[in-house]
């Protein structure tokens, strides 16, 4: 388990306060706080070492280079893919899908293709498909969501047949729901298709080993992770990688270029034009560095327990006057907490709790499919991380009753 | 620091408990326009009969959001049923210079606001709404169903 008053001392947004009251950040299904770790690695790189990478043969910009890398090394292998050829670096999970679209769908899909995504997926993992689907009269299918707000496999088989691609969630940002992504893999892959698992939520969240999902893509983003914007990645197997045009064209993706044409780039630089992120990609290796040495099991288990002890809390205190989206079971979640507040909006419920420095999402979180399924126009949404503890659930829910009273007790 | 008491005044809660005109028209003869707000899903379908004389003789509106652009959209019906379109128009000139210097402030852009929007135009209730303007990032709440009511007064006839 996680020692969370020693984590809270490693992170300065702990010090902050709003309307006089320490900061209860539960948003990081958003986007994760930083670790001074994090911060100190980017500010020591733009301090001290700091040059493009790639380029010069000069000692600054070799220190910049190695340390760039080098990070790209520890990612990979945090997140167990077999060489760090495998991982390319992106802008973020959106970019990773785009990239799939742009480069491989564009390759390989025909009109009359079919790609499967299912109900519970992020605008990333939808527009896209559906992009590409008006372009090239693509079909798309959805698997839908059974009433515990898990994903209803009972017509996978029928839904995969003749499918190019199948593209899902490992993690619901809105639902919290952990879908099992190995027997999904296996399922899209026994059809012939292509598996792309959008893994933004889950990497943060959970031991990942992309080697043993055995999916072809895998899309996921440094700022929900600890690590800075700007910088996400795309992990693909190298054959595959090998085997798809490249997707933006500029510097650093080519190995020659002449008037009548280019050589790309070996990998992973080959998807990686122009001048990379690599401040970010830096702060990033640090990052992991970080979450390596907390262990994934403890950050995992300890997220559990918190959201177990959240979902009991808000219950408990607010009894049917809660909604809660998601499945109730804690081994079958991750740490987003979707909820309804009776009779008040999202954005009303999320104003008032501003008021008590309580920082939760308010909206349709980038899943407006999954919002008209459930009913609703907007959710709130409280996302623990693991500088959260049982104090930030109690006043959640105290504001909460607050919020409640204040609409209602008038 | 603005209190809750600011944005939520009596009269908005009231119009967001017992939303006025709430419905829909049959189209034709009356024109239909929608809004959306991107960040929070409000959202807003607005009904107008207009006669011939450019008066609007009734007004509904659906769809669903907070209590700001709830309460907001049900006082706009209010204000502008039995007004010509022309006074419409002034009203949404002057309803969008209230809130119009700190809505440009929060996208990084020049404060312009047209003073002279709000010149002889009565905002009666809606002035209860000036509140909102001390929370930005609510302004396009407030906002939506005017710049619908614009897009309906802008549709033809038979949409």
């Amino acid at each position: 388990m996680l020692d969370v008053d020693r984590i809270r001392k490693d992170f300065p947004f702990t010090e902050r306060e709003v309307n006089g009251t320490r900061v209860v950040f539960l948003d990081s299904a958003a986007s994760s706080q930083k670790p001074t770790v994090v911060l100190d690695a980017m500010d020591s790189l733009y301090r001290t070492h700091y040059a493009n990478v790639h380029r010069g043969v000069y000692s600054l910009s070799e220190e910049s280079t190695t340390a760039y890398e080098g990070a790209r090394r520890r990612i990979a292998t945090f997140i167990g893919a077999t060489s760090h050829r495998e991982l390319i670096f992106v802008r973020n999970a959106t970019e990773a899908i785009n990239l799939v679209a742009h480069s491989w769908a564009r390759a390989n899909l025909q009109p009359g293709d079919a790609i499967v995504l299912t109900h519970m997926e992020h605008h990333a993992n939808v527009v896209p498909w559906q992009i590409l689907a008006a372009e090239r009269d693509i079909e798309i299918r959805w698997v839908p969501l059974t009433p515990e707000f898990e994903l209803d496999l009972t017509d996978l088989d029928t839904l995969l047949r003749d499918a190019k691609l199948f593209s899902f969630t490992a993690m619901s940002n809105v639902l919290g729901t952990i879908n099992d992504v190995p027997a999904l893999v296996a399922a899209g892959h026994a059809a012939g298709a292509r598996v792309l698992v959008d893994a933004c939520q889950s990497v943060p969240h959970l031991p990942t080993d992309v080697t043993a999902w055995g999916a072809d893509f895998v899309a996921f983003s440094a700022h929900k992770m600890l690590g800075p914007t700007g910088i996400g990645g795309l992990w693909a197997p190298e054959a595959l990688l090998d085997a798809m045009p490249p997707f933006m064209g500029g510097g650093d993706m080519i190995s020659d270029v002449r008037v009548d044409g280019f050589v790309p780039n070996e990998l992973p630089w080959k998807f990686e034009a122009g001048t990379p992120a690599f401040v970010e990609g830096v702060g990033w290796g640090a990052a992991v560095d970080y979450l390596d040495a907390l262990g994934m099991a403890n950050v995992r288990a300890h997220e559990q327990e918190l959201t177990a002890y959240g979902i009991a809390t808000l219950t408990d205190r607010l009894g049917d006057r809660i909604r809660i989206f998601g499945p109730t079971d804690p081994a079958k979640r991750g740490g987003a907490i979707s909820f309804e507040l009776e009779s008040v909006h999202p954005h009303d419920v999320a104003q008032v709790l501003d008021e008590a420095a309580v920082c939760v999402r308010a909206g349709h979180h980038c899943a407006k499919p999954l919002m008209r399924l459930l009913g609703v126009s907007a959710t709130a949404r409280a996302s623990s991380y693991i500088y959260n503890d049982e104090a930030d659930f109690d006043a959640l829910a105290a504001a909460l009753v607050r919020a409640h009273d204040f609409f209602f007790g008038l | 620091m603005a209190g809750l008491e600011d944005l939520y005044r009596e009269i908005i809660l009231d119009h967001y408990r017992a939303p006025r005109n709430r419905g829909e028209l049959p189209v034709p003869p009356a024109r239909r326009a929608e809004g959306f707000n991107p960040l929070c899903g409000d959202e807003v379908v607005l009904y107008l009969d207009v006669d011939d004389s450019g008066v609007i003789t009734d007004v509904k509106v659906s769809g669903q959001g907070c209590s700001i652009s709830q309460a907001s959209s049900s006082m706009m019906t209010a204000a502008i049923k039995g007004k010509t379109e022309a006074e419409a128009r002034d009203l949404i000139r002057a309803f969008k210079a209230l809130m119009s210097i700190h809505e440009s402030t929060l996208e990084g852009g020049e404060a312009d606001v047209d003073e002279s929007a709000l010149e002889g135009v009565r905002l009666g209730d809606l002035e209860a709404l000036k509140g909102v303007v001390k929370f930005p990032v609510r302004i396009k709440c407030a906002t939506l169903a005017w710049n619908t009511l614009a897009e309906g007064l802008d549709a033809p006839a038979d949409s």
